[in-house]
């Protein structure tokens, strides 16, 4: 029997270790123990006087085995068979010992030792089978480590990928920003240009209106002057003959003409002065404007500015400003842009209304003000055609035009939507197909 | 001889009323004023065509002088009114247009009052 644990325990050694490769000396020994045990269990089954000895030598190699697991650290793994065979080396000394020493007693209790050595037979095969079974469970779970350490490693891997990918998108996102950046700037200078053009359009619009507003004044400036020089002239006659009720007549006449001088003088300066601050880059400084005033001069201004654009242009204009709308806080010459546009507009419609020869169309366009509560109104109305209703929303969006290219900036509503905004008011349109249209403009007092 | 006066500036009444007081006076003339063309053509029906010169104003809102002459010399034939434009902007467009409508004569502003009152003088004469 010990010889049989001894060829099973070289030749699994061996086979496990591959002792043939990784250590040929300890392998020379074991294929001396494994021959020898095979010798052995020849001799034993031939020469039944050779059992008792055999018996010993047996024994005593299988202890040296042990031992030599034991001691030698190259053998550390296979450690398990110390504690597995250790039971069956005791059991077979013992059984040895009491052969050699009383074979009677050993006759006797044969039964026993058999039994025993059984036990350890099956205790050494025992545990051999839960050690292998252990070291199955333990080579797995290094293998699962050893996998988890690859995925690690592929995972560390694609982590640095991703970041020199990140690194890259972020480079290209950044150059893309600056892009934007660049040509958002480029679009606000742009826009800047724009809106000054714009106003230097409608200046352009403007200048004849200006124009015909300046030499009626100063007509009447001249005019009104010669009169007073030959009122002057007589009344010095009249003096001369001592005719106080004439003098007196012609000093009445002369102080009244004195009267419409200085009020065209003032008109023309008002005019003057509302084109410069119409030309002029808005400081943005808002001040107490005569609302009425301010409406009827920008109506007055599109009219002859329009006129004189177009011979044949013509329409009725009413005002109907309501007098306790007073002065209110605004910039005076970002809401004159406004009712310049608006006004401008109502005089295109009306005037392309006319160009159909609709009988007994008369073209009107009416700027109204009403103080209301907390807010003043001011309302720009025609009797157009009114704006269609696919269209409607539109009109305050920028660039919207439904004149033809290179005719209007389409940015007229929208610069004064922003205007009104920025004065904290509203803007909205009312309009009736064929009918008209009314802007409504709301100014907080 | 009764004078029509269309003019959308209302000064223009006192300005012609001091300019022309001693024909006033004398009664040598007698003027009228209307602030539209619209005005004008009420005043011609409810007077009854008094006025024989009609001096008016081409740039006005509204019914324009260039309308206003066009109806009167269509409306009023036997015997025409003698019309007058005056307007603020001399060009060659507006003067083709006024005597191709029937004016009488084309002044321009600022209008000069001695030549004005010489031609009034001539066409009462």
């Amino acid at each position: 029997m010990t010889y049989i644990i001894i060829i099973i325990l070289a030749s699994y050694i061996r086979r496990t270790l591959k002792t043939a490769v990784t250590m040929p000396e300890w392998n020379k020994w074991l294929l001396w123990f494994f021959f020898g045990s095979i010798l052995m269990l020849i001799m034993e089954g031939a020469v039944s006087r050779f059992k008792v000895p055999g018996e010993w030598v047996g024994t005593a190699a299988l202890g040296s085995i042990l031992y030599i697991l034991y001691s030698k650290k190259e053998f550390e793994s296979q450690r398990f068979f110390i504690s597995a065979l250790l039971p069956f080396l005791v059991v077979e000394i013992i059984t040895s010992t009491a052969t050699l020493v009383s074979p009677g007693f050993a006759a006797r209790w044969h039964g026993w030792f058999g039994t025993a050595e059984t036990f350890a037979v099956l205790w050494a095969a025992g545990s051999w089978l839960v050690t292998r079974k252990q070291q199955k469970e333990l080579r797995k779970a290094r293998e699962k480590a050893f996998e988890e350490e690859q995925n690690n490693k592929v995972i560390t891997q694609m982590k640095a990928q991703l970041e020199v990918q990140v690194a890259e998108r972020t480079a290209e996102l950044t150059r893309q920003k600056e892009e934007l950046e660049h040509a958002l700037t480029e679009l606000k200078s742009t826009q800047a240009q724009l809106i000054q053009s714009e106003k230097m359009a409608s200046l352009g619009e403007l200048t004849a209106g200006i124009a015909h507003e300046i030499q009626n004044p100063l007509n009447f400036i001249n005019n009104f002057s010669e009169v007073n020089q030959e009122l002057l002239e007589e009344l010095r006659q009249e003096i001369d003959q001592g005719n106080l009720e004439e003098v007196k007549t012609l000093a009445g006449d002369i102080i009244s003409n004195q009267e419409k001088i200085n009020h065209h003088g003032k008109r023309a300066d008002g005019i003057v002065k509302s084109m410069l601050q119409h030309s002029r880059k808005s400081t943005g400084q808002q001040e107490l404007v005569d609302i009425n005033a301010l409406c009827d001069e920008y109506l007055r201004l599109s009219f002859h500015g329009l006129r004189a654009k177009d011979k044949s242009f013509n329409a009725k204009f009413e005002t109907d400003l309501d007098p306790a709308v007073g002065k209110i806080r605004i910039v005076p010459q970002e809401i004159g842009r406004v009712l310049l546009n608006l006004i401008n507009n109502a005089f295109y419609a009306v005037s392309d209304k006319k160009q159909q020869n609709v009988p007994g169309y008369e073209p009107s366009v009416t700027v109204s003000t009403k103080k209301t509560g907390n807010s003043v109104t001011i309302c720009v109305g025609d009797n157009g055609d009114g704006i269609p209703e696919n269209i409607r929303e539109k009109i305050f969006q920028p660039f919207f035009t439904t004149k033809q290219a290179g005719q209007g900036t389409g940015l007229g509503l929208s610069l004064s939507y922003d205007i009104i905004q920025a004065h904290h008011g509203t803007i909205h349109v009312e309009t009736k197909e064929g009918k008209g249209t009314q802007f409504i403009i709301t100014l907080p007092i | 001889m009764k004078i029509l006066v269309v003019d959308d500036e209302t000064d223009i009444q006192a300005l012609f009323v001091q300019r022309f007081r001693k024909e006033i006076k004398a009664h040598e003339m007698e003027f009228s004023f209307v602030y539209s063309g619209e005005q004008a053509l009420a005043f011609m029906n409810d007077h009854n065509h008094e006025a024989v010169l009609i001096l008016s104003d081409i740039n006005m809102p509204g019914m324009s002088g260039l309308e206003l002459l066009k109806k009167i010399k269509q409306k009023y034939e036997n015997p025409p009114p003698v019309v007058m434009m005056i307007t603020a902007y001399g060009d060659e467009e507006n003067y083709q247009k006024s005597i191709s409508y029937g004016a009488d004569d084309f002044l321009t502003k600022p209008l000069d009052f001695s030549l004005l009152k010489e031609k009034l003088k001539k066409i009462a004469v």
